[in-house]
């Protein structure tokens, strides 16, 4: 077992990890932040995304071991207490979700790609998530809600 | 349960409300199949084989057993014995007996005390295997000499001298089409086919199951139908039905394919030998090898066609590949053919073909995209070679009410022709298309299905309202439940709260599927829904000292139904409600039955494709859907539908394709071989809501979430074959293929 010392949505996390565990088995099975899902374990659908020092990673692609002495953010950490992020909040008006699976993995990917780019173009938008699988809405109502979050972010600042 | 006319103000019906599951979906606190945990809880993994057919001559576990932290194996011998019927094709789907049947079949499985100790230990499962000759093509397994996948295994409908592999045979129409092409001016008869594909959901199948050795259980799984889980745990596991509770989970998407039971009664089994919560996940390949494809088809249609665009005669034949089991779709696939339109001879035929491939599982109406790309693609081409309009000539020949359908039935109230007006107004059908482009038409059918629904809406003391349904929320139906219950009501959507109830709590539901959710649960909420307001006005007449009969629900109060019935206040529910337990006890309404009167749905699409002439490559660039909804509950939701069925037409027909290599190994295992659009392979998806009201529901719905996937195949197939001049026949049509066809043209 090796011992990782990281910080999770702000909190300080001491963890003990096999080496071979990935970073979402330790976010989900050690610290129970189930946000994150697994959807392929392979990096091809997006549904694990969660930001490392701010980037967006598959963290079925990364060890825990890896996540030593650095920030991680997952989708449990992106609204400020009762505040719902923008993005958030959109994706609800929009109904850009179905079922639910991908939506933590797109969340966390436009909240990065909005804070490099605060007013992306459609194609933009569509190619920064080309990354993240979404197998019920066809992107149409994602795309919207991501632009409109965009737009009312940038009102706001 | 009929449409009823009176209600046709809705106040809450066809507004747009945040869903009441949206907090917990965004904030990744909505847990979905393996999001639970218990304590003392073990990880399984399942052993497969790498054979397409293989004779399993010896498995020894010993090895495995006494790794570090194995606690429980369990092979074949572990599940119930004597099974008959589609139990047994389950059991043996799930854990191989003597036979592996395909790469990826199920042959042993493990319990350790972490995934990674199991997964360990899975590699020391010894598994000795006689490879047997495999067959993965429908038509090479109908021909003769091809390996039989199991003797016996067809069905009476099979005509004699067919190989064993054809184990169903569906035959209908009417009329002559012999007669019909005669009086042709043109007769086109091509061979089309399409590729298995898989439905593609993003959570693999997950599932946490306890039993104990006095054959009590509990079961947290994903799953369209959990009732049906339950069923079939039961029987699989020798326990009794009633002593297993089963608790679907959040599902991250099923199309279909979480009808069936992979790892359930596994997971349980272990559970019983080890005595300990076991949890089983599926890995993505896994999933791909294992579960849910579609069936792949080869299909001949035949149709005649005079001058005018009047068809004369329609014939098909459709081989739908089902993998090792029967079960294809192919009585769909050959009902839904010709569906939309009237015709005075027709006939399809239709053969359920056995192969060594997994067991094909439902996948978004099943058989019917595949069947209209066959027919709509020959229309297509008839319109091309006459000169005639695509939409013109689907509206002169199109299915109304009163229509005898090509399958037997009349018609009731349908919108077929709506839809086909509808798109012909639409600004993309006129729009001007760029140079190299193509525009492809569809129509599409899908049957709708109803099903035992069992809903409990009570209420609590302070008024509001907590609905039970036992059909699980694939897409956001909890909104449309919330907002029929608010309606039929008369109070706040924001006052109705909607639960998922596990199989403990409700009678059997049948699973989510046949686009029945909103349609059945729905119609069983708004009845529960009046059976409350029955009890309400009682309760209220016996306060006023009046009979019940004359007193009236109008806006969530309880009214004097006129003049003579007394002069008093109106009486809210919450009034009622906040004094429930001294004038009676607990309200409760309920309903439960099953309602027929699903109502049928078609659709007409329009795309536009563009096709690079290097790369064969092919891009969407514009799409519209245009269907009917019968009566959009939450609208949003219902484009939602529209545009997802879209998108999967649209990866069916240019990308997605399980290949077998000769070995009869599936090579593309995994989301980046096999390919699902991604956000920048789509357009924007127009939506267009026709609402022709279904005679069978009291607001009118009809279910939409299969009729959208009906026509894409064909619509692309069309605007394809359009833009590159040339007809294609077998999908996905990946840019390979269309240089080919390019080739050859030149």
């Amino acid at each position: 077992m090796i011992h990782v010392s990281t910080t999770v949505n702000g909190d300080a996390q001491e963890l003990l990890c096999d080496p071979r565990e990935t970073l979402l088995d330790a976010l989900r099975d050690r610290l129970e932040l189930t946000g994150a899902k697994e959807g392929c374990g392979t990096g091809d659908c997006g549904a694990c995304t969660v930001l490392l020092n701010g980037r967006p990673v598959c963290s079925c692609l990364v060890l825990a071991a890896e996540a030593e002495g650095h920030e991680v953010r997952t989708v449990e950490g992106i609204a400020d207490g009762e505040d719902l992020h923008p993005l958030q909040r959109k994706f609800i008006e929009h109904a850009a979700l179905q079922c639910g699976i991908c939506t933590p993995g797109i969340l966390v990917a436009a909240k990065a790609l909005l804070e490099r780019n605060p007013d992306p173009s459609e194609t933009e938008v569509r190619y920064w998530l080309a990354g993240n699988l979404c197998r019920c809405t066809g992107y149409d109502k994602i795309i919207r809600a991501v632009l409109d979050a965009a737009g009312e972010m940038r009102e706001a600042t | 349960m009929a449409f009823d006319e009176e209600t046709n103000e809705f106040k809450v019906v066809g507004t747009r409300p945040d869903r009441p599951d949206g907090i917990d979906k965004v904030t990744g606190r909505a847990r979905f199949g393996a999001d639970v945990t218990a304590p003392g809880m073990l990880h399984a993994v399942i052993i497969r084989s790498p054979h397409a057919h293989a004779r399993i001559v010896k498995i020894n576990t010993s090895n495995a057993e006494a790794a570090h932290g194995v606690k429980a194996v369990v092979t074949r011998a572990d599940f119930a014995d004597g099974l008959d019927g589609e139990n047994w094709n389950i059991l043996e789907n799930l854990m191989a007996g003597e036979c592996a049947l395909y790469d990826g079949h199920a042959v042993a499985a493990i319990a350790a005390t972490s995934s990674l100790a199991a997964r360990d230990a899975a590699r020391l499962v010894e598994v000795e295997y006689e490879v047997l000759p495999h067959v993965t093509d429908v038509d090479d397994a109908m021909q003769e000499g091809a390996p039989v996948i199991r003797e016996g295994a067809a069905d009476g409908s099979v005509p004699a001298g067919m190989h064993p592999n054809v184990v169903r045979c569906h035959d209908s129409g009417h009329g002559d089409p012999e007669e019909g092409f005669a009086e042709a001016d043109l007769v086109i008869e091509e061979r089309f086919t399409t590729e298995a594909t898989h439905q593609g959901y993003i959570e693999p199948h997950a599932c946490l199951g306890t039993l104990g050795p006095d054959g009590r259980g509990e079961l947290w799984c994903c799953t369209q139908g959990h009732w049906n889980v339950q069923k079939v745990c039961a029987a699989l596991l020798d326990i009794e039905t009633s002593k297993l509770r089963v608790t679907a989970s959040e599902i991250g998407g099923g199309f279909g394919g979480k009808t069936a039971v992979f790892i359930e009664p596994v997971a349980l089994a272990l559970s019983r030998k080890a005595n300990r919560p076991v949890k089983l996940v599926m890995p993505r390949a896994d999933v791909f090898r294992a579960t849910g494809p579609t069936a792949s088809t080869s299909m001949d249609v035949k149709i005649g066609m005079k001058k005018d665009g009047t068809i004369t005669g329609a014939s098909g034949v459709f081989r739908c590949q089902g993998g090792a089991f029967p079960g294809a779709p192919m009585e769909f696939t050959a009902m839904c053919a010709f569906a939309p339109y009237s015709l005075k001879h027709v006939r399809q035929i239709g053969y359920d073909v056995m192969t060594n491939r997994p067991k094909q599982a439902a996948y978004r109406a099943p058989g019917s995209p595949m069947a209209a790309f066959a027919v709509e693609s020959v229309i297509d081409e008839l319109c091309n070679r006459l000169g005639l309009d695509p939409i013109d000539v689907r509206l002169k020949n199109a299915s109304r009410e009163g229509t005898k359908a090509s399958f037997g039935p009349s018609w009731d109230r349908i919108g077929l022709v709506e839809t086909l007006e509808a798109a012909k107004e639409h600004p993309h059908f006129s729009a001007p298309l760029p140079e190299g482009a193509g525009r492809g038409i569809s129509c599409g059918f899908w049957f709708n299905h109803a099903g035992e629904t069992a809903v409990q809406l009570a209420l609590s003391e302070d008024g509001t309202v907590q609905l039970s349904v036992g059909t699980p929320d694939i897409g956001g139906s909890r909104a449309s439940m919330c907002m029929m219950a608010a309606e039929a009501l008369g109070v706040p959507y924001e006052d109705v709260r909607t639960t998922i109830a596990d199989t403990a709590t409700l009678g059997y539901n049948e699973i989510s599927h046949g686009s029945r959710v909103t349609y059945a649960s729905g119609l069983a909420t708004i009845e529960a829904a009046r059976d409350t307001v029955r009890k309400l006005c009682k309760r209220a007449a016996d306060k006023w000292g009046i009979e019940a009969e004359a007193v009236e629900w109008r806006d969530g109060c309880a009214i004097p139904s006129g003049p003579n019935a007394g002069d008093f206040d109106p009486m809210p529910i919450k009034e009622i409600a906040s004094r429930m337990g001294q004038t009676g006890g607990p309200i409760v309404g309920h309903f439960e039955a099953t309602p027929e009167g699903a109502g049928v749905s078609f659709a007409t699409h329009i795309v536009d494709a563009e096709v690079d002439r290097e790369t064969g490559a092919t891009t969407v660039t514009r799409y519209t859907v245009v269907q009917d909804a019968g009566k959009a509950i939450h609208p949003s939701y219902v484009e939602g539908q529209y545009q997802g069925g879209a998108a999967q037409g649209i990866g069916w027909a240019l990308n997605e394709e399980y290949i077998y290599d000769d070995d009869g190994r599936l090579q593309n295992a995994g989301f980046l071989d096999y390919r699902i659009p991604v956000a920048s392979d789509l357009p924007m998806i127009d939506t267009v809501i026709v609402e022709v009201p279904n005679p069978g529901h009291p607001y009118g719905v009809r279910g939409v979430g299969e009729t959208s996937i009906c026509p894409p195949l064909a619509a692309i197939a069309n605007a394809v074959s359009n833009a590159a001049g040339v007809r294609m026949q077998d999908l996905p049509m990946r840019p390979s293929r269309i240089l080919e066809a390019l080739k050859a043209r030149s």
